[in-house]
């Protein structure tokens, strides 16, 4: 063959199919395809003021002496089990952790559950009692429920929606889209430690790993952050997307830039190992026990001595500052010294090749 | 991280990147060769550091961007077959075919894995016999040896059921088809240490001399990268031709030779399209003869399937060096990594991707969407 068949100016690819005909998977990992879903799909059928603040629960004003703050989540998690969790205690922790990043007292919950054919009771019974036992520590009550049973094969076991409900703490005005240039950013702990323990929990890590999942309530938590300071501006946990994805939720929620400290950043060892090795970064990967918060920088040290004194606040710190500029990014200072944008997650997470 | 972390020492680096600043006289561009080099140049900023006569410009050595159109319409032909498990490293997934992916595939009812190593795909083969699994064998040098084991283990399991449909490609041929080619301006080349831990760097010398550019073994830590520049500055300016190794701690002049010789058995030299660039003679490697029984081209029957790309992006000039990704006028307004236009947007090692997720040109350009 000659030399003569390299075309070295050509150039070319073809589009690809943009994934709106069908739902793909990308569109439930929670990054800029499950917006766009949202903002397609559901804001224009459903459209009203509390679903288009774009929080993870919805403020409302029922007329009553204080405002509510509801939230659903659905949990698919497969293993059912793993390391530091199990789905009972992560469709309990999930919404009334999005409850209370409100600045709302969660209360009462409800849950759905579908089951599969085949399911063993046992698992089911294990689920429950764990339920029952993060209810206990967040402190709220499983008050209605409802179960449909699907023919083997139709679904995976066993799938939970819970929904919430929780009373909004008075003075307080807390919210995505409060932000402010002057807050500090803080972070009451290690990132990855959930999306990296699913993870190993599916054998997919292809080594042995320590890793325990995060999941917690976080109410308790927030109530002493409420405690501490009444001008916390937003409250939010970084679940699927992880970090980078919620914060340029903020960023764009809220109008404003986020400058982050790369090394402030504070990940295991063991995750930072196991990213490495399977080419994702810490920045995208599920929490479901830590949360961030924007506060005034002089607000700050109360909030954070109040965090350390909380078992799920030991390791709060700050992590970066909110500028004007530029509106909608978030720029994270390397260690190197260098900037760079991070940006939200686009599809699904995707491990390198190598 | 141990072993890591000592290689992102930011003093460190910027000490080499002081040397490299005395060392520089006149303007030098370089091309590192390897789409994980690109990535950690972009992601930690390394460029932006380095003295403004160093122009760093991307290589094709990312083999998700290269794998050309017809062999991904073949997958997804094959990957719709009942009763098929289609198993891929995950970056494949989003990589647009004529009018599809692997991701619409498998919301199409394709049976479509991913899978970390192809002994994984081997152990499913194992484990459903009733099933044809097929491995969607994509690389270069430094994924070959997996690949062929994957091969190697299924004949001596007696697996009838396990194949691998290859579109593996070398760095050599690629190197000399950029320096061959008349709007080259690349003059020293960082070399992919992982290749080179693998194959060694026996076969560059040959290179560097036939076209005068130095070449220099590189890693992929901050570290590694910013030796891997400083040693080949040092050589553009004392006019020195040869190639050398920054990266001693993982590669040897001859290499992993039982690795070579494993791959040898298996692989032998072929043409191979490459995605955006056109077929370099002799770049790819596939499978011998004697391994028909695992070559999926074979055994689905797609070898008929051809298509032609159309030329709807630069791709092909980004991983030739010749353009950076903001020279697209579609980078990041039509062309996202939600909705690539192009293999380097798609994948996670592709130099628009990298460009756009560590917001190189975003910071210039796009830095106030809000407000534009």
């Amino acid at each position: 063959m000659s030399e003569e068949t390299v075309n070295m100016e050509g150039a070319v690819c073809a589009p690809p199919l943009h994934h709106t005909d069908q739902i793909v998977m990308g569109h439930g990992a929670g990054g800029r395809m499950s917006h766009q879903l949202i903002q397609k799909a559901f804001l224009p059928a459903f459209q009203n003021p509390a679903l288009q603040a774009g929080d993870d629960a919805a403020l409302v004003d029922p007329g009553l002496r204080q405002q509510l703050s509801i939230s659903t989540d659905s949990h698919v998690v497969w293993p059912l089990f793993f390391p530091g969790g199990d789905i009972g205690r992560l469709a309990v922790c999930g919404t009334v952790n999005d409850v209370a990043m409100l600045g709302a007292k969660p209360l009462y919950l409800t849950a759905g559950f579908i089951l599969e054919e085949g399911l063993e009771m046992s698992t089911l019974q294990r689920v429950v009692a764990s339920m029952q036992s993060a209810a206990q520590e967040a402190g709220v009550q499983i008050v209605a429920g409802d179960t449909k049973v699907v023919q083997k094969g139709k679904a995976d076991g066993l799938y939970i929606t819970t929904a919430g409900v929780g009373i909004v703490r008075p003075n307080v005005n807390i919210g995505g889209a409060q932000a402010k240039p002057g807050d500090v950013v803080i972070l009451s702990g290690s990132i990855g430690d959930h999306g990296i323990a699913v993870l190993g929990a599916r054998g997919e890590l292809g080594f042995q790993s320590s890793i325990q999942s995060d999941v917690a309530p976080l109410n308790h938590l927030i109530e002493a952050m409420l405690n501490a300071s009444e001008n916390i501006h937003v409250l939010r946990d970084p679940t699927r997307g992880g970090l980078a994805t919620t914060l340029n939720e903020i960023a764009t929620q809220s109008n404003i830039g986020i400058q982050l400290d790369e090394k402030t950043i504070p990940v295991r060892p063991e995750v930072s190992a196991a990213c490495e090795m399977l080419g994702f970064d810490p920045l995208y990967i599920a929490n479901e026990g830590k949360l961030i918060c924007f506060v005034p920088r002089e607000d700050a040290e109360n909030v954070l001595k109040a965090m350390r004194a909380m078992k799920y606040g030991e390791e709060a710190l700050i992590i970066g500052e909110v500028t004007a500029e530029p509106q909608g990014r978030v720029l994270l200072k390397t260690a190197l010294g260098s900037k760079r944008v991070v940006d939200m997650l686009a599809g699904e997470m995707l491990p390198r090749i190598c | 991280m141990k072993y890591v972390n000592e290689y992102r020492d930011a003093q460190l680096v910027r000490g080499v990147i002081e040397e490299i600043r005395r060392t520089v006289t006149r303007p030098w561009t370089l091309m590192e060769i390897c789409g994980g080099q690109t990535h950690a140049i972009v992601r930690h900023g390394i460029d932006q550091l380095l003295p403004s006569e160093i122009e760093l410009v991307h290589g094709p050595g990312c083999p998700v961007c290269v794998t050309p159109l017809e062999l991904i319409d073949k997958a997804l032909a094959i990957a719709a077959c009942p009763d098929v498990i289609f198993c891929s490293y995950g970056d494949m997934l989003r990589v647009p075919g004529s009018g599809r992916d692997l991701f619409s595939v498998k919301a199409q009812g394709g049976n479509v894995r991913v899978v970390y190593s192809p002994l994984d795909a081997v152990k499913l083969a194992q484990e459903n016999p009733d099933k044809q699994v097929v491995f969607f064998a994509i690389g270069f040098e430094t994924t070959a040896p997996p690949n062929v084991m994957s091969v190697l283990q299924a004949q001596r399991l007696g697996l009838t059921n396990y194949s691998i449909l290859v579109s593996h490609v070398r760095v050599p041929p690629a190197i000399k088809a950029i320096l061959g080619s008349p709007s080259n301006r690349v003059q020293g080349f960082l070399l992919a240490g992982h290749v080179n831990a693998v194959m060694g760097y026996w076969e560059y010398p040959e290179l560097a001399e036939q076209f005068k550019v130095p070449m220099v073994v590189t890693g992929f830590e901050p570290l590694d990268i910013v030796q891997g520049i400083l040693k080949t500055v040092q050589l553009l300016e004392a006019g020195k031709v040869e190639v050398a190794n920054a990266y001693s701690r993982a590669v040897t002049f001859d290499g992993n030779k039982p690795a070579q010789q494993t791959i040898q058995k298996v692989f032998m030299e072929c043409d191979r399209k490459w995605r955006g660039i056109g077929t370099i003679p002799m770049s790819g490697w596939c499978l011998r003869l004697e391994f028909d029984a695992f070559n999926a081209e074979k055994r689905f029957d797609v070898e008929a399937i051809k298509a032609e790309e159309s030329p709807l992006c630069i791709a092909g000039q980004i991983l030739q060096g010749l353009k950076k990704p903001h020279n697209c006028p579609a980078f990041g307004t039509v062309c996202t990594p939600e909705n690539p236009l192009g293999a380097t947007m798609v994948s996670s090692e592709g130099a628009c991707a990298a460009y756009y997720r560590y917001g190189r040109v975003n910071l210039e350009i796009h830095s106030s969407p809000q407000s534009r």
